[in-house]
């Protein structure tokens, strides 16, 4: 099968589901973790640049390590997330240097779509289905969380059991991106198509539908642009995506 | 436990860190009682709430009636947190129950039957209208028993009058029992069974008539505080 179209479906599936998830972190406004979290996947994309294996598979194990450690170093030093979550990402960014070449520093970066594989592809499909079939499943009940904590233990939702779920559809989703942006980009796969899609939306049905929409949109455009032209696919994908929001935010419906 | 009482409350004793919030409280709580809890700010009404629904750590006895099905609307529960989300009404409510005739008879039964109001996105309600429609989501699922912390918070002194009497004909029409947690006084004195007002460590607890003395508020709110029993 051709790259292209093995580039084309794997780039859907993750850019499709980064968005949906996408809408749950915008609400919680926490859309820029998975910046971090991005970087220091580093050292196991670094790994599995210089041994040949796929970069999401390199990159989960980092991700679950790092969120480990920023909440056991929370719990000992007490000092706020944010500052602990640099400490870890700067680290894994450092750690990665030392060992990657140069000439795969960029792939690490910014992603490189074009070099999965049959397998690498039909692995991202079916861990992006469920996924998708978990956070749909896990939605009602995260809004609620959202809107007060109180109101979700009333109705006899499980708080730590749904934040455990959604960390953890945090991290894989950050692996895969890491394969179709890079490192240095994965927060904006998240970020950019829900805050679009929140810009055109008055409801949920139309927010959760728009935002995936634009992530397709995003992923499938940047890698034919890749196709025509060699530009690299990752950085056009976030600026198409970046054009999509500009466009919707001209269209905001007044309030 | 008698059936007839559907809360019952042993020496319950509250700390939050090192502060006791709740100190030695008793009282029960009768199926179809309205029983409102007045005091100062600060005096651990919301926390009381919160202990009776069993978020907090605690000391003592809390004990419901088995199986009861209870109805909560925290404070504060205001368009704050729910403006900037896209959420209409109609969804607010599918995140409790999938039944849409129940959703729009609920609905109906506030005063809010429109078919416009069902499909507008929340934060694009007016205040009066987003309390309605809390009541209404707080009663979609039949519960028992219902606690609301400061219903009419946002809420201008007319709309407040018409949630209380909005909430006193579901009172009625539900055979619920309520727990409501209030600054108004008037609203106290006209639709409570029993009140329990705190103040720190200290608590009365009675029927209205007995404990909304000029003299008992003293004792809670400090001398500044004036209440006029209305004449029937």
């Amino acid at each position: 099968m051709s790259s292209l179209v093995l580039s084309l479906v794997s780039g859907i599936s993750i850019g499709g589901l980064a968005a949906y998830l996408g809408t749950l972190m915008l609400q919680k406004r926490m859309s820029l973790v998975a910046g971090p979290l991005g970087h220091l996947t580093l050292p196991g994309v670094a790994l599995a640049l210089l041994y040949g294996f796929d970069v999401s598979i390199g990159a989960f194990p980092f991700v679950i390590l790092g969120i480990i450690l920023i909440w056991l170093l929370e719990l000992r030093t007490k000092l706020p997330p944010e500052a602990l979550t640099a400490i870890i990402f700067a680290s894994g960014v450092a750690i990665a240097f030392l060992f990657l070449p140069l000439k795969q520093a960029e792939v690490a970066l910014v992603g490189d779509i074009t070099r999965v594989n049959l397998i690498d592809t039909i692995v991202s499909v079916i861990v992006c289905f469920v996924l998708f079939l978990v956070i749909r499943k896990i939605f009602p009940q995260m809004i609620l969380i959202n809107i007060s904590e109180d109101l979700a233990k009333v109705e006899g939702v499980d708080i730590k059991k749904y934040n455990f779920l959604y960390l953890l559809a945090i991290g894989i989703i950050v692996s895969l991106g890491v394969k179709l942006v890079g490192s240095l980009l994965t927060a904006a796969l998240v970020a950019i198509p829900s805050a679009a899609a929140r810009n055109l939306s008055k409801n949920l049905h139309s927010y959760t539908l728009l935002a995936p929409i634009f992530g397709i949109i995003s992923a499938v455009s940047g890698i034919l642009v890749y196709y025509f032209t060699k530009l690299p696919a990752g950085p056009i994908i976030i600026l198409i995506n970046t054009l999509i929001f500009v466009i919707s935010a001209i269209f905001k419906r007044k309030p | 436990m008698r059936r007839d009482y559907i809360l019952e409350v042993k020496n319950l004793a509250v700390r939050l860190g090192n502060v006791s919030v709740i100190d030695n409280l008793s009282f029960k709580v009768k199926r179809g009682e309205i029983l409102t809890i007045v005091g100062p700010n600060g005096a651990g009404k919301t926390v009381l709430l919160r202990t009776l629904l069993g978020f907090l750590p605690h000391q003592g006895e809390i004990n419901w009636q088995k199986g009861v099905k209870i109805g909560y609307l925290p404070q504060g529960l205001t368009f704050l947190k729910v403006r900037d989300l896209p959420l209409s009404v109609k969804e607010f409510f599918l995140l409790k129950t999938k039944n849409e005739n129940k959703i729009q008879r609920c609905l109906s039964l506030v005063g809010l039957p429109d078919k416009e109001i069902y499909t507008k996105r929340i934060g694009d309600l007016s205040g009066g209208q987003f309390q309605r429609m809390l009541i209404a989501w707080a009663l979609i699922n039949e519960p028992q028993v219902l606690l609301f912390d400061e219903p009419t918070t946002g809420v201008d002194i007319g709309g407040a009058k018409t949630i209380y009497s909005l909430l006193f004909n579901c009172w009625k029409e539900y055979n619920l029992t309520i727990i409501l947690v209030t600054h108004d006084l008037n609203i106290v004195y006209k639709y409570s069974t029993n009140v329990l007002c705190l103040n720190k460590d200290r608590f009365c607890y009675g029927p209205p008539q007995n404990i909304l003395t000029p003299e008992a508020l003293k004792r809670i709110y400090g001398p500044e505080i004036k209440f006029y029993k209305h004449q029937h």
